[in-house]
């Protein structure tokens, strides 16, 4: 699939997919996507970063407001997401950028539902997030409710100047006034069908794939669930069930 | 994990994991923070039923739920209704009654837990039934043991003094077995419970033997006031044999650490230079305790699929 042209078609954050308009199953984006993907997405936010720093010229901060920066990815996939995206960051710019992770499970409003699950490190820079520019980092934005706890949990942390969102997938269905500032690419899907980011630190290979769910989205994601919770499995492997 | 926590025995060795690594998480989010508040418990309310003294564990276990924002009612004993008579399962259906959705338990009468945990729907933890357990002090204390020497595997924990009376020795030497250290129980034989043959453990009656082997001393508190009896024959003989003062400590590895459930009795069992040296954790221990309890807490009451 010519993912990377086609999500080019998108600047970020302009247009969101059209829920329904679903596309079929198969494998989205390769190994070879995500790579260009990902350094889409460090070019646009070197140039956010500019541009927030607001400084043109010789106005402009010598780091190109990059030291504003800060990637925070939100576990599982989101945390070597940012690395990457800084890693993509210092090799285009010269400027190495901050990364932290913070876990939301302790602000997630369905633990009732869904119940408890083991937490994973929050770990955030040693200048702290105070004044900057955080950049929270995402594999998969669906409802928003993940975003919205790791703004919740943001705000115990500190005070940016400003919070965006990067995200690797947009697959619409949003239950919260949520969107992305930055997309790698937009999929329209329907709800009874799964998105799976693969990255290699987490899952062994990169890829983003598009699965037939099985049904009605509710039952199958409990299902999923209890199938997680026996086999101990990382919860993001199946971040687009919800 | 169980719906209960009423004995170190509830816990096999994922759950026990479970909870260690999550008070490791949570003690690491909030390290630095100015806004020392999670949202997970809102809307909960956890009670603190205290029928017997306590500073330490109370305190904990109230700052642990407000830090996951649960409403917490702290309830003892004295200056209640069961004052005038009203009988333990009357006080859990009243609070019951009242919305409480965990119930923090420690009471004189061993095995008060166990009955509350059948009268309540809510979760009940226990926190210290007369001499039979003390399931979050263990915790804390392997959760203390794994943060100073990285491990619980294997490592060899000295538990000294009042078994026969303590809780902290129960819950611990069955935790720290399931997690797959090795205990060693030390005491006078009359300070040991009949059954502790039947225990995971070793059983020595020197201390001085047992001192250069062992990563762990684990000092318990003598328990005057539940001593009905002639244990030993003086508190000066008690503690030239069995407290550990600065030449004893000196006889242990060097990395060993030195614990002790508190309260102290400085100069009994425990030399003050001993408690306040750098081997000490006491402090450690009580620290640990409120991030502990917190896990417990989130994973009992987090919620569950349903």
């Amino acid at each position: 699939m010519a993912s990377s042209t086609q999500a080019a078609r998108h600047p970020a954050g302009s247009e969101a997919p059209k829920p329904g308009a679903a596309s079929s199953s198969g494998t989205l984006l390769s190994a070879a996507d995500v790579g260009r993907v990902v350094d889409r997405m460090a070019h646009q936010l070197i140039e956010r970063a500019a541009a927030i720093r607001g400084g043109v010229g010789e106005d402009m901060a010598p780091d190109g407001g990059l030291s504003d920066l800060v990637l925070v990815g939100i576990p599982t996939r989101g945390a070597p997401l940012a690395r990457r995206l800084a890693a993509r960051i210092q090799a285009f710019s010269g400027t190495p950028v901050d990364v932290g992770t913070v876990d939301i499970t302790l602000y997630r409003d369905d633990l009732r539902i869904r119940g408890v699950r083991a937490l994973e490190s929050t770990v955030l820079p040693d200048a702290g997030i105070d004044d900057r520019l955080v950049v929270l980092v995402d594999d998969v934005l669906y409802s928003g409710r993940s975003v919205r706890a790791a703004l919740d949990a943001l705000r115990d942390l500190g005070r940016p100047k400003a919070v965006q969102l990067a995200v690797l997938v947009d697959r619409g269905h949003r239950e919260l006034p949520i969107r992305a500032d930055f997309v790698g690419k937009n999929v329209p899907t329907s709800r009874s069908q799964q998105v799976k980011v693969h990255l290699t630190e987490t899952d062994g290979a990169d890829e983003v794939l598009v699965t037939e769910g099985d049904g009605v989205s509710g039952q199958g994601r409990e299902h999923r669930g209890e199938e997680r919770a026996r086999s101990g499995a990382p919860r993001g492997s199946e971040r687009g069930t919800r | 994990m169980k719906r209960h926590l009423l004995e170190a025995a509830d816990l096999d060795r994922a759950d026990a994991t479970l909870v260690l690594d999550t008070a490791a998480q949570i003690e690491a989010a909030l390290a630095g923070r100015e806004v020392k508040k999670l949202p997970t418990l809102r809307g909960r309310t956890v009670v603190n039923l205290f029928f017997e003294d306590s500073t330490r564990t109370r305190i904990s276990f109230e700052l642990a739920a407000k830090r996951l924002s649960a409403d917490v009612i702290n309830f003892s004993a004295k200056g209640s209704s069961v004052s005038k008579g009203e009988s333990l399962k009357d006080t859990a259906l009243t609070l019951e009654a009242m919305g409480s959705d965990a119930i923090v338990v420690r009471h004189g009468a061993s095995g008060a837990p166990h009955r509350l945990a059948n009268w309540v729907r809510g979760s009940v933890v226990n926190a210290g039934d007369g001499t039979h357990e003390h399931p979050t002090q263990a915790l804390l204390d392997a959760y203390t043991i794994r943060q100073r020497l990285g491990r619980l595997e294997g490592v060899r924990v000295a538990i000294v003094g009042d078994v026969l009376h303590s809780r902290v020795a129960r819950s611990n030497v069955g935790l720290l077995h399931t997690l797959g250290a090795e205990v060693i129980v030390v005491a006078p034989p009359t300070l040991l419970p009949v059954g502790v043959g039947s225990w995971p453990v070793e059983v020595s009656y020197d201390l001085d033997a047992v001192l250069p082997k062992a990563d762990v001393v684990m000092m318990l508190r003598v328990q005057a006031e539940r001593m009905n009896a002639s244990f030993f024959p003086s508190a000066r003989e008690y503690s030239r044999r069995y407290g550990l003062d600065a030449r004893r400590m000196a006889t242990l590895p060097d990395d060993a650490i030195v614990m002790h459930p508190g309260p102290m009795n400085r100069g009994m069992e425990i030399a003050a230079e001993v408690a306040d040296s750098v081997r000490s954790t006491i402090v450690e221990q009580v620290g640990n305790g409120v991030s502990v309890r917190m896990a417990v807490l989130y994973l009992l009451l987090g919620g569950s699929p349903q």
